[in-house]
């Protein structure tokens, strides 16, 4: 057991106890980036000054009526850039546009007395423009040959030979949508400049880092002027990875220019009509099995849908292509990206940063394929599984492996799911208007940032005279836990009760250069850095404590809040330890750091060892879906899901369901539509309010749900033993997904394969019941070697530059 | 009329404050600059119910008064002179928690905390709701019923992006009995606060609570341009989204000429501005097709605050009340200073978003005639199960005996410009024995009806598709009914 995972007796962590704010959550007094602006004087407010066109050329910019409309202070504009006139790190993101990219580009922001004046004022700013052609379907774009950034491969053996040794081949192709966070509380940030020209931001955003060096490269200023604090957010899952950026620099500039705090808050339709979104896809393919039903070849182009910008469009097209595979070997591999340039919002992060899109191209495939080879696509599955000794496509071991196989198992049976199978055949049989089905699918998700660079955190750790404990770290609150479970970190390590160990909020002052908090891979970094900076100060007590206890410092035990030496009666309180360690002038704090080890990863070739670990789940669910309409119901869901050791019980199984509804959202109700006829709306977001977005809401949650944790799933070389959770447990929601789909088959003839689509609306499901009743789905897929080869990078296409996550990150040219 | 007051009065956690901001500045903006940032702006449209907060509202005996949760970010804090509201920072505090507060806060019930203040207080409203009673020692939970009686509808007007629900779930269904001590369930013994006649002005806009009916209309009268509003649920998204700001916005929620239920023997006469959830608690189940309608009307918070008048008078060609109400026959009760004159719902609707109401005039009451036909059913089709817009909404009412359908009503929304009867298909039903060949023959018929058109809702071919299928499926169920294959 490595040092980093082996956890003293009686840890903190491990214990099951709410979320460190809850209280303050539920009487309101937990605060938001938003609810301070009422206790700041003085307050300007910002609004954007939008043109409703999907591609134009802005020709004037006319701000004079806005000026005079009462309570308007101020219009920013490009002029007024000090710096770098850019919101993002790749230097295609203009902060204040010349060119509209997507429909309600903001081109200028106004500062106004209240919020009131703002719109007011921006409603008087005339802005002329000439429109350009557009393109708004991923599917226009690959007509038009419109394209941005890299377009990577993974690859492994010979596809053709693969196809060719195969006895059944198939050929389709599927597009499916992208998903809008909805996180609840919408962007905002609160930017004021103190008396040395310091200026500090309260940002709701998942990288603070990142924030500061934005607003840095735009003001024109080194990284040392700029603090950004984040209190917390209310729900983040990647929208606040790269989208706030330019928010922050917006306030912040207007403070700058008018020595006044400026408050910026996106409304909810702002939020939804600027904001990335997830990337929807497109895939074409072509795949082989042998004869019992074992992949043999994939052949796959995937084309992510990236908006205007690329934003976070590459790392997430690695991703996708990294997770292709998901629990299954397949011996000949070859699967192309690229990313599509439309005109839309700049997609993004997303919980699951492409692993998503990747992963359901191959659950479709199979879900799609398993009734024409006939075999049962949850046997299909099992069959398929990695095994000790496998490699992914890009060359990475796939370690534990069993794991894929214990779970499985684990759901079946407490599951019950063969008799349950037979109540349902019999159900089916008695039911002619209504059907249900269980589908059972895997997870397997890489941990860390596929840029090695990322995998670093940072900690500061104070303990003061009176021995309470304060802790800082890189991490940001979303609502994941991580404060929670930094705090259990501490406390474990310096062995003192909870109660000792207070955290404050994330600050660039307190601990620079922390990477976003994403990727899942929060705990591990930060709690690697908690745990590194406690371990120090632990190491210098136990010096005072052996000399007091006159024991060997190996012979030194910290307790909760106790200091004991072995092998003899002698103890002292923790409190009374820090008091004798101040006065021998012993430092009471240290910054910790963590590096994960043993990562590489080649972007270029697309080959390494990129993740530390995979985390493992499997779900199984029933879905009720009714004839007459095609709506559903989900009965029952049963979740084994792999998060190691778990730090924090209460709170990895709020993840784990919380992600796995959200992940249902994703893949059955929400539905992002985007007006693609030609005319004045070309471009517009048409659900761009949450009364045409619709999230899950009770109706969507299982009526029965059952989560537990994989036993003995002790992580090496991760903190305490524990593994990141917060990503892969959405992607356990392929079972509803699969689960539909089988249950719309129960309409037609056995055998039937069913083409659904994603999100599987309600309608979507009516639709592909009448295939079923017609017994005409099997269009959709084309039988036969060579079937369609899908499209192959072009003479132009580039591969994934070496640090293709970040551009020029971190160089303000202002300086 | 008197003078417009400046400041109005309003009691938020027990302590006076004072509302002095513009007139168009709904509860929720009022309430955080006020520094009570509890209640959250999550979606600006009562969609999220991030906002709620509860307020002290009559209950149905007029003596006793009823917790309500209602969206802050869809009323005009003006409409709020003299009344009790009580904020997540007012159910308890972190040293004390309410026991909603601390339900949520053990079981994971918050995960970002945003959406959290706005679950306890519906969670706290349906706590303190009268006749929440556990169903004995036996009781179980059910999928959307506790066994300490609380309804799961009742959250089915707060969403959360975090949970997926399940721990909010079980902290709903955890909580015990109200204490006797308990001082937010005391207060429900006394009458909740009268509503205040209002007149409030800034910056030149009014907002104005007449205290009689004719005030009302006198008002109306002599300001064309006014808008009346009942429920706000319409005005509050009108104002938030849209930016509509009225000069004047005349309150017709608390009038008592509006707020009648009667009964006699040809009719069911409803207030206009009686709320769905006043309806629905006062009805107790009288008339079926209804009961089915509430629960997928809205959200227990928009049916809190909307009202059957409001509704009807949107002329909204996707609100949920006309289908059911133009199979039920009903008829309005139009008033204005003249007099009032009654006018069959199905006349109506003249356009897209037109009736025959004229300036002037108001929605009095709804009747409905009785007596009540045998078979009725509620069919919304819509994306999400709880809260949701209808793609297409039908309302049905058959008297079918001996086997013959005797009368067919048959009310459409979301397919045209306005609702509408289905008439063509009511006749090709009428006479006709009830078979499913009949049936057949009719859905084929109904499947014509309306231009329903494409949008992100649903295709115009769906659309058409649920016409034809919905009159299947309510075939299918009254037969299952009555145990005929």
């Amino acid at each position: 057991m490595s040092y980093l995972s082996e956890r003293p007796t009686k840890p903190v962590v491990g214990e099951t106890i709410p979320h460190e704010s809850s209280a303050l959550h539920v009487t309101g007094k937990a605060l938001y980036t938003d609810d301070l602006v009422g206790r700041t004087k003085d307050v300007l407010h910002a609004y954007p000054v939008r043109v409703d066109q999907a591609h134009a050329k802005v020709t004037r910019l006319d701000t004079s009526q806005a000026l005079t409309v009462p309570g308007v202070v101020r219009v920013l504009t490009g002029d007024d850039v000090p710096g770098v006139n850019d919101a993002g790190v790749h230097h295609d993101e203009p902060l204040f546009p010349t060119e509209v990219m997507y429909f309600g580009h903001a081109v200028a922001w106004v500062l106004g007395e209240t919020l009131e004046a703002a719109r007011l004022g921006s409603a008087a700013v005339k802005v002329d423009f000439e429109p350009l052609p557009s393109l708004v379907r991923v599917t226009e774009a690959i007509e038009a040959g419109s394209y941005q950034g890299a377009q990577p491969t993974v690859a492994r053996g010979n596809v053709d030979e693969g196809l060719d040794r195969s006895e059944h081949v198939f050929t389709g192709t599927f597009e499916f949508a992208g998903q809008e966070h909805f996180y609840l509380e919408t962007q905002a940030a609160l930017a004021q400049v103190d008396e040395n020209g310091q200026i500090f931001i309260q940002s709701s955003t998942q990288h603070p880092t990142e924030t500061q060096d934005i607003v840095s490269h735009v003001l024109g200023l080194p990284a040392h002027c700029v603090t950004v604090q984040c209190l917390r957010m209310g729900g983040g899952f990647g929208g606040k990875e790269m989208q706030p950026h330019g928010y922050a620099a917006i306030a912040a500039l207007g403070a700058t220019l008018t020595g006044r705090p400026v408050r910026l808050r996106l409304n909810r339709t702002q939020d939804l009509t600027m904001c990335g979104k997830r990337h929807g896809f497109h895939a074409e393919w072509r795949v082989g099995f042998s004869s019992d039903g074992y992949l043999e070849a994939l052949d796959a182009t995937l084309t992510a849908d990236g908006g205007w910008s690329i934003d976070l469009s590459e790392p997430v097209l690695a991703r996708a292509l990294c997770h292709i595979d998901n629990a299954y070997w397949i011996p000949d591999v070859r699967v192309h990206g690229r990313i599509a340039k439309t005109n839309k919002t700049s997609q993004t992060a997303f919980r699951g940063f492409g692993g998503p899109q990747g992963m359901l191209v191959l659950e479709d495939i199979l879900g799609r394929c398993a009734p024409l080879l006939g075999i049962d696509p949850a046997e299909l599955r099992r069959r398929n599984f990695y095994t000790e000794g496998q490699e992914t496509p890009y060359g990475m071991p796939v370690r534990h492996p069993d794991r894929l196989e214990t779970a499985w198992s684990q759901v079946l049976s407490s599951g019950d799911i063969s008799r349950r199978q037979a109540d349902i055949s019999a159900f089916n049989a008695a039911h002619e208007d209504t059907k249900r089905a269980i589908a059972i699918t895997p997870v397997k998700f890489g941990i860390s940032f596929n840029l090695t660079a990322f995998n670093q955190g940072g900690a500061l750790v104070l303990v003061y005279k009176d021995g309470s404990v304060l802790i800082n770290h890189g991490g940001t609150e979303m609502g994941q836990g991580l404060h929670t479970k930094m705090m259990q970190v501490a406390a474990t390590t310096l062995g003192v009760p909870l109660s000792t160990v207070r955290l404050a909020p994330t600050r660039t002052d307190k601990v620079p250069n922390a990477s976003a908090t994403a990727a899942s891979s929060g705990t591990d970094l930060n709690g690697g850095a908690v745990k590194n900076a406690c371990d120090q100060i632990r190491e210098r007590l136990t010096v005072v404590a052996a000399g007091r206890l006159g024991v060997p410092a190996h012979d030194v035990r910290f307790e909760q809040g106790n200091v004991i030496g072995l092998g003899t009666d002698e103890q002292m309180t923790w409190e009374e330890l820090i008091n004798i360690a101040y006065f021998q002038r012993i430092q009471l704090s240290a910054s910790g750091f963590y590096r994960t080890e043993g990562l590489h990863w080649d972007a270029t070739t697309m080959k390494g060892t990129p993740f530390k670990y995979f985390a493992y789940g499997v779900a199984a669910t029933e879905v009720e879906v009714d004839g007459f309409t095609g709506a559903y119901r989900t009965r029952r869901v049963d979740i084994v899901h792999d998060v190691g050791d778990s730090l924090s019980p209460l709170i990895d199984l709020g993840q784990i369901e919380g992600g796995f509804v959200q992940g249902a959202g994703w893949l059955t109700l929400e539905d992002l539509r985007w007006d693609d006829r030609d005319g004045p709306t070309r471009g517009r977001l048409s659900t761009q309010a949450a009364s045409t977005y619709k999230l899950p809401s009770f109706s969507e949650m299982p009526e029965v749900f059952n989560v537990e944790l994989l036993d003995k799933a002790h992580e090496e070389g991760a903190v305490y033993g524990s593994k990141a959770v917060g990503e892969p447990p959405l992607m356990l929601a392929f079972s509803v997904r699969e689960a539909l789909r089988q249950a719309a088959a129960a309409f037609g003839p056995e055998g039937t394969s069913i083409d659904l689509a994603s999100p599987a609306t309600p309608e979507a499901v009516y639709w592909a019941i009448e295939q079923a009743r017609d017994a005409r789905a099997d269009g959709h897929l084309t039988q036969g070697f060579p079937g369609e080869v899908p499209a192959q990078p072009g003479p132009d296409a580039r591969p994934m530059l070496a640090n293709a996550e970040r551009g020029q990150y971190g160089v303000p040219s202002g300086v | 009329m008197t003078e417009a007051a400046t400041a109005l009065d309003v009691t938020v956690n027990g302590q006076a404050r004072e509302f002095t901001d513009a007139a168009h500045t709904n509860l929720l903006d009022w309430l955080r600059s006020e520094g009570l940032t509890g209640a959250k702006e999550g979606c600006a449209e009562g969609e999220c119910g991030a906002c709620s907060v509860l307020v002290a509202r009559p209950d149905s005996d007029g003596d006793t008064t009823r917790w309500t949760a209602l969206n802050a970010c869809l009323v005009p804090a003006a409409a709020f002179a003299g009344q009790e509201i009580i904020t997540a920072e007012g159910l308890g505090s972190p040293e004390a928690l309410h026991p909603v507060q601390q339900e949520m806060a053990v079981r994971g019930g918050s995960q970002c905390g945003y959406c959290t203040p706005g679950f306890v207080c519906s969670m706290a409203a349906e706590y303190y709701r009268p006749g929440r009673t556990a169903c004995g020692p036996e009781a179980v939970d059910e999928p959307e019923h506790g066994a300490n009686g609380f309804d799961l509808h009742s959250l089915s007007g707060n969403l959360c992006r975090c949970t997926g629900y399940r721990p909010i779930r079980d902290a709903a269904y955890a909580l015990g009995d109200v204490p006797d001590d308990d001082p937010l369930g005391a207060r429900c013994n006394g009458p909740a606060p009268a509503a205040s006649p209002t007149s409030y002005e800034a910056d030149g806009r009014r907002f104005v609570r007449p205290a009689t009916l004719t005030e009302a209309l006198t008002v109306l009268r002599d300001n064309p341009d006014a808008v009346p509003v009942a429920g706000c649920t319409d005005w509050g998204v009108d104002v938030n989204i849209k930016s509509a700001r009225a000069d004047l916005v005349i309150g017709l929620d608390r009038l008592p000429e509006l707020r009648g239920i009667e009964e006699t023997e040809t009719y069911v006469e409803l207030g206009a501005a009686l709320t769905l959830s006043e309806i629905e608690q006062r009805l107790d189940g009288r008339i079926p097709l209804l009961d089915q309608l509430f629960p997928q009307f809205a959200s227990r918070l928009i049916r809190n605050g909307a009202t059957i008048g409001g509704n009807l008078g949107t002329g909204s060609p996707i609100g949920d009340t006309p289908p059911a109400l133009l199979a039920l026959d009903a008829e309005l009760v139009l008033v204005g200073l003249d007099g009032t004159r009654v006018v069959p719902l199905a006349d109506y609707f003249t356009g897209y978003r037109q009736t025959v109401r004229a300036p002037g005039e108001l929605i009095q009451s709804v009747r409905i005639p009785l007596p009540l036909a045998g078979i009725t059913a509620f069919h919304k089709i819509a994306k999400r199960r709880f809260d949701d817009i209808s793609s297409v909404a039908i309302g049905y009412a058959f008297d079918v005996a001996d086997g013959v359908v005797r009368k067919a009503r048959i009310g459409l929304g979301g397919v045209a410009a306005t609702p509408l009867r289905a008439t063509a298909v009511e006749a090709a039903l009428e006479g006709k024995p009830w078979t499913a060949d009949t049936v057949r023959a009719a859905a084929a018929l109904l499947q014509e009806e309306g231009t329903p058109m494409d949008d992100h809702r649903a295709s115009s071919k769906y659309r058409r598709a649920m016409l034809g299928t919905s009159l299947r499926k309510i075939y299918a169920e009254s037969t299952a009914k009555e145990g005929v294959a």
